[in-house]
């Protein structure tokens, strides 16, 4: 293929541009197809999938630019230094597009903590970001932290970023101008993360003999992350926009100079000679195919008119950013069709030896696409067949319930959640919520919600409804903060496209996507896809995380938290019961699960209705953001747990007991299906009457007050017991002996 | 209207939120780029939190030797009032300004959370409009701030009042719960919390704001802002 685009045989460094080029990361070779068929549009998409990052108009004036990528591989190996290159790696991303990061989220997904391994790589990785994270000076907001088996040798890292900067100044990666310049800014280049896409991020782990054959083998392709460097760089490249030094900009990230040359060429048309003896080395002796494909980090390629050389110079020797011109934009070749091909040179000096020359289109745009033979897997009737919401209940609920009880702060205090003072909820809640605020912005009285979710217990089991649930609870989650959702983003974390089975799943959850996106009117405006997560033959369960972006129109009061208050009612809002063969489906929770119950149905996916009872609480919650006061004193989204694990968080942060009616045995207790809400409020009446003329079911479920949470006669547990065990069990966990 | 300069040396990232709540107090807040050698014209100085020239080697080990930090040092010795948070008090420490050290937290890992802290002497620009005893809530966000000192420096701190701020539970492992310390004179304080993100009940607390008003030497009279 590449000998028919060049028409001769490539040489051995053009081989190896097109070998990271074309390599399942860049190129999505396996998912493109796929891909297409979800929903981009929406009157305020400004930019939509394909560029570094989506963007949307947030109102007044500001733009809202969001991404997320996955860094599972480099952090199985190296899990310090591959979650900090993740995290430098999405925020090059958002201030390519001109915008200030302002926030970053990290859904995480470990192997059981039992494993001494595990626990090594949670803390390798949550250091990782916070030491990166909170160096680099951008706030991390939220996430996720998710324990099981199918990750144990294949841990996932996903890091979202968002970021903002006024309207007008939005920048694409385009190299445009023939005489312009192409200006390396950052590190020097170094034999750090050669292959990096290729080696570590398009290929399987082989595992054969344990966790053990993971490591050493592939641990040179992990690159190194220098938070220090990439600070200086952000406020080097913000400056250089504010003043309008650059005509365009582009990140170096996978395949390092090669992409970034290759991309800006291609989108501007226009040819690029790159003179690889002029970029800085870390090191003698590099050849110039680990130049050109080099992953060192903190580096980026801006586009510049000669006349400003001068003043790019000084203002990035002000942060002591390196800057150096390796590049020039000259003019496309014109082909013996007479057509204009946007070529991409290699040279050894600016007039010197043709290394490599290619097109620059064939590179970013033209890999080759794959339609990967899909098959249902064989077993999954079987799997279906074998559902846990027949069970009869073994043991206590009371146990059940302390099982499940989880309080993620041991992770999130270590990041900087609060810079720039935005942060009106921060981690650990349904959703984060962020003033609409920054450096360099106008002021805004909006604010902005991010949640980030996944449930690859439902996506095991029926990847496309799986995948429809994921994105209601997520929509579900920003009700809770009183936000509308306007876009989504998603990381597609999936195992060996070479397994039929897996290009199936892959397949069948973007459909479950397009449908729940078209049913809530959702735009997808970015995304990654992560194949290859697999570990001695084992794909890891389908894993898409979605992103959701939402606005809040009026933030200038607090929505109200988990805490309830004595006396006020508690309330459940939405549908009591699943639109499901059961009333209260067991297949695919956290209780199942953590029997070892893996079989089971999900839920059916119903936008009509989860739309009305989400629409009924953000409308709620808004309204209080924005200063009317209101008889709702506490609101929580009932999600992964179910029912009873949303009352008991209540119970231990707000210190405060709760009776509640009986429910309908050990199944409604635990079932897990969005567009249920716990609400407490101390007007009943007047919240019922409001909730029927929006058509929205309610249903009181007790009182706040006392120091027991008692459920019916199925759960009795203190206050002390249900708040002691939440705030423990990480901890516990990661101390273990083992 | 008083000009508050605040430091920025490459790394700093609290400058922007240092300096609204300078502006948000009415006051003017003015950047003063870490290779500057004079104050003129300034008013009171921050030097913000963050990540001075990366933390490397240790916090504040590096800026000490940035050239604002002559200017700084002469601005203090004239009476002029100097706030260090976080980082700043970090540098301010490793310049000589404060007494003390400050250690990696007891856990051992970054701490990012609220914390309660009891204003202990009110003899410094930080803490004049307090009240001694009086509990304000303001967030932590360190990896090193565990405040040391060795026992004549303690003994010293203690019985001039310059042990200004301390920590109602203790989160890091500071010697005697110390939050914050000021210099003889009450011009010069260091404290590891962030009263700059303690500025507006949206985002939590507004407790920071009588901190404020103190190092800013707005009149006791005038009240303090509602949020």
């Amino acid at each position: 293929m590449i000998r028919e685009v060049l028409d001769r045989e490539p040489n051995s460094l053009e081989l190896a541009l097109y070998g990271v080029m074309w390599s399942e990361h860049c190129s999505y070779k396996s998912s493109r197809i796929h891909l297409r068929r979800l929903p981009t549009e929406g009157a305020h998409v400004l930019v939509g999938p394909g560029e570094n990052a989506g963007v949307i108009d947030a109102g007044d004036g500001i733009a809202v630019a969001i991404r997320i990528e996955s860094h599972n591989h480099p952090s199985a190996i190296e899990p310090y230094q591959g979650a900090a290159t993740g995290v430098g790696g999405i925020l090059r991303d958002v201030f390519t597009m001109g915008a200030r990061p302002l926030a970053v989220m990290d859904p995480l997904f470990f192997g059981e903590l039992s494993d001494a391994r595990q626990r090594w790589l949670v803390e390798g990785v949550v250091s990782g970001i916070s030491g990166y994270g909170n160096s680099v000076g951008v706030p991390t907001i939220g996430g996720e932290l998710t324990f099981d088996d199918c990750y144990a040798s294949n841990p996932l890292v996903n890091v979202l970023c968002c970021g903002a900067l006024p309207t007008e100044r939005l920048v694409l990666g385009v190299a445009s101008g023939v005489g312009n310049l192409a200006v390396l800014l950052g590190s020097s280049t170094g034999r750090d993360g050669i292959g990096g896409v290729s080696v570590l991020a398009s290929a399987g782990f082989d595992g054969a003999d344990g966790a053990e054959s993971l490591d050493d083998a592939k641990r040179p392709s992990v690159q190194v992350g220098d938070p220090y460097e990439e600070k200086r760089l952000i406020e080097a490249c913000l400056a250089l926009l504010d003043d309008g030094l650059v005509v365009g900009i582009q990140d170096l990230g996978g395949a390092g100079i090669v992409c970034a040359t290759s991309e800006t060429a291609a989108r501007g048309g226009v040819g690029m000679d790159v003179d690889v003896s002029a970029i800085p080395l870390r090191e003698a002796g590099m050849e110039p195919f680990e130049i050109m494909t080099s992953e060192s980090q903190e580096r980026m390629l801006a586009i510049i008119t000669p006349e400003n050389w001068d003043a790019v110079a000084k203002l990035c020797a002000k942060w002591e950013v390196r800057a150096t011109v390796i590049g020039h934009v000259v003019e496309p070749t014109i082909d013996e069709n007479g057509r204009a091909v946007a070529m991409l040179r290699v040279r050894q000096g600016f007039d010197g030896e043709i290394l490599a020359e290619v097109p620059a289109s064939s590179l970013a745009d033209e890999a080759p696409l794959y339609d990967r033979p899909m098959s249902r897997p064989a077993d999954l009737d079987a799997i279906n067949a074998d559902d846990p919401s027949d069970d009869e209940p073994v043991g206590s609920p009371n146990d059940d319930l302390l099982d499940l009880l989880v309080d993620p702060a041991w992770v999130y205090r270590q990041y900087d959640s609060q810079l720039f003072l935005n942060t009106v909820v921060g981690p650990g809640r349904d959703a984060a919520l962020l003033r609409l605020g920054g450096p360099g912005l106008p002021y805004s009285e909006r604010g902005i919600a991010l949640s980030t979710d996944s449930n690859p217990r439902w996506c095991a089991l029926d990847p496309r409804t799986g995948t429809s649930l994921t994105v209601a609870e997520s929509v579900a989650n920003l009700a809770c903060v009183g936000a509308t959702a306007k876009a989504v983003v998603n990381c597609l974390n999936f195992g060996n496209p070479e397994h039929p089975e897996v290009m199936w799943q892959l397949s069948e959850s973007i459909d479950g996507m397009t449908e729940a996106c078209l049913g809530l009117g959702l735009p997808v405006i970015g995304g990654n896809v992560s194949l290859y997560n697999e570990s001695g033959g084992h794909d890891i369960d389908p894993t898409p995380v979605v992103g959701l972006l939402g606005v809040v129109e009026s933030l200038v009061a607090p929505p109200p938290g988990w805490g309830w208050r004595e006396g006020d009612d508690i309330v459940l809002v939405g549908t009591r019961h699943a639109n499901s063969q059961y009333r209260f489906p067991l297949g695919g929770t956290r209780w199942a699960t953590r029997r070892g119950r893996r079989g089971g149905h999900v839920p059916n996916f119903d936008a009509e209705t989860l739309a009305a009872a989400i629409d009924f609480v953000a409308g709620e919650i808004a309204s209080i953001c924005a200063g009317v006061s209101s008889d709702v004193t506490a609101v929580h989204d009932v999600g992964a747990g179910g029912l009873a694990t949303a009352l008991a968080e209540m119970v231990a942060v707000s210190q405060l007991g709760a009776g509640i009616v009986e429910l309908e045995g050990h199944a409604e207790l635990f079932s897990e299906f969005p567009g249920r809400f716990v609400m407490t409020t101390n007007d009943v009446d007047a919240f019922v009457a409001r909730a029927d003329v929006a058509g929205v079911p309610v249903t009181h479920l007790g009182t706040v007050g006392g120091a027991v949470l008692r459920i019916g006669s199925m759960i009795n547990l203190s206050v002390d017991e249900v708040a002691s065990r939440r705030r423990g069990a990480l901890e516990e966990s990661l101390a273990a002996v083992g | 209207m008083s000009r508050i300069g605040v430091v920025v040396f490459p790394g700093s990232n609290c400058e922007y939120d240092a300096a609204a709540a300078v502006e948000r107090l009415g006051d003017q807040a003015e950047f003063i780029w870490h290779t500057r050698t004079d104050l003129d014209g300034i008013d009171g100085v921050i030097l913000p939190g963050g990540f001075a020239h990366g933390d490397y080697l240790r916090p504040g080990a590096l800026a000490r030797f940035s050239p604002v930090m002559a200017a700084v040092e002469r601005f203090a010795a004239t009476g002029g009032p100097v706030l260090g948070i976080c980082n700043g008090f970090q540098v301010l420490v490793e310049a000589g300004l404060l007494p003390g050290a400050l250690q990696k937290n007891r856990g051992l890992t970054f701490l990012c959370q609220p914390t309660t802290l009891v204003v202990s002497s009110t003899s410094s620009v930080l803490t004049r409009h307090a009240r001694v005893g009086q509990e304000l809530v303001v967030p932590i966000n360190h990896f090193s701030g565990s405040y040391t000192c060795d026992d004549e420096t303690y003994d010293e701190l203690v019985r001039n009042g310059q042990i200004v701020l301390r920590y109602k539970e203790n989160p890091n492992g500071s010697r005697d719960d110390i939050a914050g310390v000021a210099n003889k004179a009450g011009n010069v304080v260091g404290l590891m919390p962030h009263p700059e993100r303690a500025m507006s009940a949206l985002l939590g607390s507004a407790d920071g704001v009588v901190l404020f008003e103190g190092f800013l030497g707005v009149p006791l009279e005038q009240p303090a802002l509602a949020n």
